[in-house]
């Protein structure tokens, strides 16, 4: 019996549920320091291809460019476990709260 | 697991045959791949066989070719649900091949991660279960009050499920003022509703005629059959990894083990939903505790030659996890024993009419669902010979020699 009247309050009460993506987008509630999608800063890289070293999944991969070795990151294979972001020396390694990441194109994936 | 073939036997019954009645690899029960043979005569299930190898991923493999900080994210995808409790069983496995202890603050934010993840998981299960006897409204509104605790993890740790938090040394993110408070918050919302559902367990007339008397598992068999977790101590017998084997600070932290002795499924509702009230009481504690200081510890890469055996008390029963250490980057052998493994001949003994108990083709998915089954971490290898059309299984001996190797 105690689960009517449970039924019954809950007819009145605001729905739990969130129409995501096409309204109340901005009641989707995004903790400080979520797990999203990475971003890099060329310039405080110094290329000691720490993160690459400890990457679970092998999404960080290093290329050379015009300044030296650099990671090149593929959101595709990436767990979003935070490593690079954490053993990076030099904190040019950021992971975002971003995480509407889908896309239909792979060039998406990667970030430069 | 009874391993002779079932075929049509001739011999008469009352309903003149028996049958198998195959139930897997995909069915509607449960969510992962296994394959389970019942031989049934008219609506009695006689007999069961199982068949849990859909899953193989060669994960224990896969850990030998990565170092130990990236194994952490591989361990910790064995299983979606329980990946708190393998981390921590990891984490603790390498300090204990290293010989050094972690700093106090961040054993307990590890034991309150722990138990926020078993109140999750319990409540998936109570979720899932509800669903089983067809009970739906119960499961959206059990699911509904998760969310509170899937919102704190997600504010800890910056994922809703794969915490990513344990690591080799301590955890890696500490707790803030304010996320204390919000925890507090939530725990007294959950404390609140898991009082109301623990009367709905006891006192609903669906859930009672469904559960009560269905997936009975006698004390005596239960030990006989090596159950673990809340399988085992539903059938009266108080068995728990963190009263026995204290890891990280539950020999500190005070709680109840919970025990019920109706040996069924309705047994397992209630030891679980209590169990979920006693970890809110650990968090509560865990909050207030708290020391200040370090949440981590720098460890070297390479922990020395050696061996370790790690245990805990996952959501779903006793995790074994043993390292073996060769002075190098790699693990040289990790060998990882889930809860389900260690439950599959205690569910096969329940779904078996034995004298005055009778399992109906009814009771199937919910009996099966009592033990909280997790079938991918439960995959074991066997041996084909595919010119001879031969399989084997290695021993114990057999194992042990090839790894001498």
């Amino acid at each position: 019996m105690s689960m009517l009247k449970e039924i019954q309050r809950s007819l009145f009460k605001k729905r739990a549920t969130v129409l995501y993506p096409f309204k109340e987008r901005e009641r989707v509630h995004i903790p400080d320091g979520l797990r999203g999608k990475i971003s890099f800063d060329r310039d405080k890289c110094t290329g000691c291809l720490l993160c690459s070293r400890f990457c679970p999944s092998g999404a960080c991969e290093i290329v050379t460019d015009e300044k030296g070795k650099r990671p090149v990151f593929h959101l595709e294979l990436c767990l979003f476990c935070s490593q690079c972001q954490e053993v990076c020396p030099k904190g040019a390694i950021n992971l975002t709260e971003e995480f509407e990441l889908a896309a239909f194109d792979r060039k998406a994936f990667t970030i430069k | 697991m009874q391993k002779e073939e079932f075929q049509r036997t001739e011999k008469k019954s009352a309903y003149e045959l028996f049958f198998d009645m195959p139930v897997g690899p995909q069915h509607p029960a449960l969510k992962e791949p296994a394959f389970f043979k019942f031989k049934v005569e008219g609506e009695r299930v006689i007999g069961v066989d199982a068949d849990v190898s859909y899953n193989h991923r060669g994960i224990e493999k896969a850990l030998e070719y990565r170092n130990y900080i990236q194994n952490i994210y591989l361990i910790e995808r064995i299983c979606g649900i329980c990946n708190v409790a393998h981390t921590l069983c990891y984490a603790q496995a390498v300090e204990q091949l290293h010989g050094k202890e972690i700093p106090p603050r961040a054993n307990y934010i590890r034991l309150m991660i722990e138990e926020l993840a078993r109140i999750h998981s319990h409540a998936l299960w109570l979720g899932v279960a509800a669903h089983e006897i067809g009970f739906d409204t119960l499961f959206m509104y059990v699911w509904r009050d998760r969310e509170v605790v899937m919102d704190i993890i997600e504010m800890l740790t910056g994922n809703r499920v794969t915490t990513a938090i344990n690591t080799i040394g301590g955890v890696r993110r500490d707790v803030s003022d304010e996320a204390k408070y919000k925890v507090k918050k939530g725990m007294d919302i959950l404390e609140e509703r898991l009082k109301y559902y623990r009367n709905v367990a006891l006192n609903d007339p669906t859930v009672n005629a469904r559960c009560s008397d269905v997936g009975i598992l006698k004390p005596r068999d239960a030990i006989r059959l090596c159950a673990v977790g809340p399988t085992l101590r539903a059938s009266g017998v108080k068995n728990d990894v963190r009263l026995d084997d204290p890891y990280t600070l539950h020999d500190e932290v005070p709680f109840n083990i919970v025990t019920c002795d109706t040996m069924d499924v309705l047994g397992r509702v209630v030891v679980r939903v209590d169990e979920m009230l006693e970890s809110v009481n650990m968090v509560r504690y865990c909050l207030e505790h708290m020391p200040n200081g370090d949440v981590k510890i720098k460890l070297s890469l390479s922990p020395p030659v050696g061996e370790a055996i790690s245990r805990v008390e996952a959501p779903r029963g006793e995790l074994i996890h043993y390292a073996r250490s060769n002075g190098t980057k790699n693990p040289e052998r990790y060998k990882v024993r889930t809860p389900t493994f260690g439950n599959i001949p205690a569910v096969c003994d329940m779904l078996t009419s034995k004298g005055d108990y009778e399992v109906n083709i009814a009771d199937i998915p919910i009996t099966l669902a009592s033990i909280d089954p997790c079938f991918s971490c439960t995959a074991r290898m066997e041996f084909r010979d595919v010119s001879k059309s031969k399989t084997w299984v290695w021993s114990l001996e057999e194992l042990k020699a090839h790894c001498k190797k």
